[in-house]
């Protein structure tokens, strides 16, 4: 076999931007395989519930798994090639890890923690006050590890891997350990380093709020394998995902604060196809938001009713039915001018009202989840 | 002062085999015990319990057949003396090879266990952060393991203090040479003179009991770190 242990190759011909990873590991009673084609830029999260090998695959796209075989290649450099006995080590990859616990070393300051990567890495991108000051962290430089708080040390992590300079991040659920207001005290940081980053990030999480939130992509991974992989809005709402996901289905929506409704406390969030109104928010008009519908809140009627108090009725139009995760249920995906939404109803009703698709309805919406 | 001259100098030589014996444990044992903590080898029984075995031999047979082997007839006597160094046993150096080898599981075996405890992660995140597999070991598991060191350390000086079946077997009791503290006990013992027995033996006493007593105390400070 030529040397396991290389330097990175860059490929001969214009290798095509993004990154390509298929690989396969094997352990007793589990095993991954998977191919992934992922984005050059912005949020990629992995989804999945616990033991479905989320963690194992940003561990061999790391190289800290080296049983694993396959080929993984990072914005037209090579990391590993089992066939041609290539295997970069983790240490020559140009890779950021967050691992789900902050990890920092106890023995050193959080000053010394963040020089750790960027001493070895070389002359970076951005000064460690500025990463610094990025997360909020700029005041505990002085400080041992111990001394954190659970949110601060996250973040610390974060900066810590921002600071090699990476061309690729990877963060093993890094809200996982934080308990809700510890996360809301992050999603924002890292909301804003989703925006000022120009590297491809890989998120794992088992949330599907928090995906919903921060990714652009989404993988969902079932078993070791891939069960479904593409844009985030488009691939939640899909009606072909294993049951597993099912409790987890609705859609997300890129919406702009269109007007604010003062007497009643409102605030109305245009998007391609329609508009909903929701209670008041803080935001001025024009700002971007994020919501997601979850298929539970969403009804369907053959007309439009009147004398509800649900405020969010719109025109939709049925593209198709699936099943869903119990034989009582089904999942309806319509089309909202051009905008995805996912509804859960009973099969009886599905049956009774005639529910199939390019039929014109009408999709209640019980409630939105803003994510931001 | 009850301490003779002779009193004096055993344990001037027993201080001075005690130090160089540690610091060679310590070189000697920490990539063993490194090996041992990290290793999925089949070797690793093996290797951990010829480490063990001078924790239940009695020293009078390590240091039997350490005479055997290190004597004109044995391999590494043979080696030596083409070597053009003589043989070992009745020497200075013939007794460090011995202490090395008797006090060698009372540095691993703590050195082992303080690599074992710092686990995989600190390792992979220097790993991930652009250290080398040398970097990883001296910048991130040296550091993490310095407790086990202070204990290895230790152990490893105040056994050394405490030998004397390979003493016996191995260096004889050549004054100002070979004849440590232990030894210098044992001559006014056989004597029937135990006035002068008591002040080394109380000294022994109250040496080890001051070690260890530091040693414990530490550790109740430190939980979990020994």
């Amino acid at each position: 076999m030529p040397s396991r242990d290389s330097r990175p190759v860059q490929s001969a011909s214009a290798a095509p931007a993004g990154i390509r990873a298929r690989f396969g590991v094997g352990y007793p009673g589990f095993a991954l395989d998977v191919d992934l084609q992922l984005p050059a830029r912005g949020v990629t999260a992995l989804l999945g519930h616990s033991g479905s090998g989320k963690t194992t695959c940003l561990r061999c796209i790391a190289g800290l798994e080296r049983s694993a075989q396959g080929r993984i290649e990072v914005n037209g450099e090579l990391w590993q090639d089992s066939a041609a006995g290539v295997f970069v080590p983790t240490h020559k990859r140009a890779l950021g890890y967050v691992f789900q616990e902050a990890s920092l070393f106890p023995h050193l300051s959080v000053r010394r923690n963040l020089e750790y990567g960027m001493r070895r890495a070389g002359a970076g991108r951005v000064s460690l006050t500025q990463a610094a000051d990025l997360l909020g962290i700029g005041h505990l430089l002085e400080r041992m590890p111990d001394k954190l708080s659970g949110g601060e040390r996250q973040r610390v992590g974060v900066v810590r891997a921002l600071l090699t300079s990476p061309r690729l991040l990877l963060m093993d659920e890094p809200l996982a350990a934080l308990d809700l207001r510890l996360k809301q005290e992050i999603l924002p940081y890292l909301e804003r380093l989703h925006d000022e980053l120009d590297i491809p990030v890989i998120y794992v999480s088992h949330s599907p709020e928090e995906v919903a939130r921060l990714a652009d992509h989404v993988v969902l991974l079932d078993q070791g394998t891939v069960a479904a992989q593409g844009p985030l809005a488009d691939t939640l709402a899909r009606l072909d995902l294993p049951a597993v996901f099912s409790d987890d289905a609705g859609a997300v929506v890129e919406s702009v604060v269109a007007a604010h409704d003062e007497r009643y406390h409102l605030t109305r969030l245009d998007f391609t196809g329609g508009s909903v109104l929701v209670a008041r928010r803080p935001e001025p008009i024009g700002h971007r938001l994020r919501f997601r519908v979850n298929a539970r809140d969403v009804s369907l009627a053959t007309e439009r009713l009147e004398g509800s108090t649900i405020l969010n009725l719109l025109p939709v139009t049925v593209i198709g039915v699936g099943a869903a995760d119990t034989p009582a249920h089904v999942l309806v995906r319509v089309d909202m001018q051009g905008t995805p939404l996912l509804a859960r109803i009973t099969r009886r009703s599905c049956e009774q009202l005639g529910i199939a698709a390019g039929r014109p309805m009408w999709a209640q919406i019980k409630s939105v989840a803003l994510l931001g | 002062m009850s301490l003779s001259a002779t009193d004096l100098s055993a344990i001037w030589l027993t201080l001075q085999l005690a130090s160089l014996t540690t610091v060679l444990l310590l070189l000697i044992g920490t990539p063993v015990a490194w090996w041992l903590a990290r290793t999925r080898s089949r070797m690793k029984g093996l290797i951990g319990a010829v480490v063990a075995l001078p924790l239940v031999l009695p020293p009078t047979v390590i240091g039997f057949y350490l005479l055997v082997t290190m004597g004109p007839h044995g391999p590494v006597g043979q080696l030596t003396m083409a070597m053009g160094l003589g043989t070992l046993p009745f020497t200075f150096a013939g007794l460090v090879v011995g202490s090395v080898i008797y006090s060698l599981p009372f540095v691993v075996q703590p050195l082992q266990n303080a690599f074992e405890a710092i686990g995989d992660r600190p390792l992979e995140v220097a790993a991930t952060l652009r250290a080398g597999p040398w970097d990883r070991f001296f910048t991130v598991a040296l550091p993490l393991a310095r407790p086990g060191f202070v204990t290895a350390s230790i152990l490893g000086f105040a056994h050394t203090v405490g030998e004397f079946g390979v003493v016996l077997m191995l260096g004889g009791n050549i004054p100002g040479r070979t004849r440590t503290v232990s030894v210098q006990i044992f001559d006014p013992v056989e004597a029937m003179e135990y006035a002068e027995a008591h002040w080394l033996a109380g000294g022994m006493l109250l040496f080890s009991f001051v070690v260890l007593l530091a040693l414990y105390s530490s550790r109740r400070m430190r939980p979990g770190l020994g």
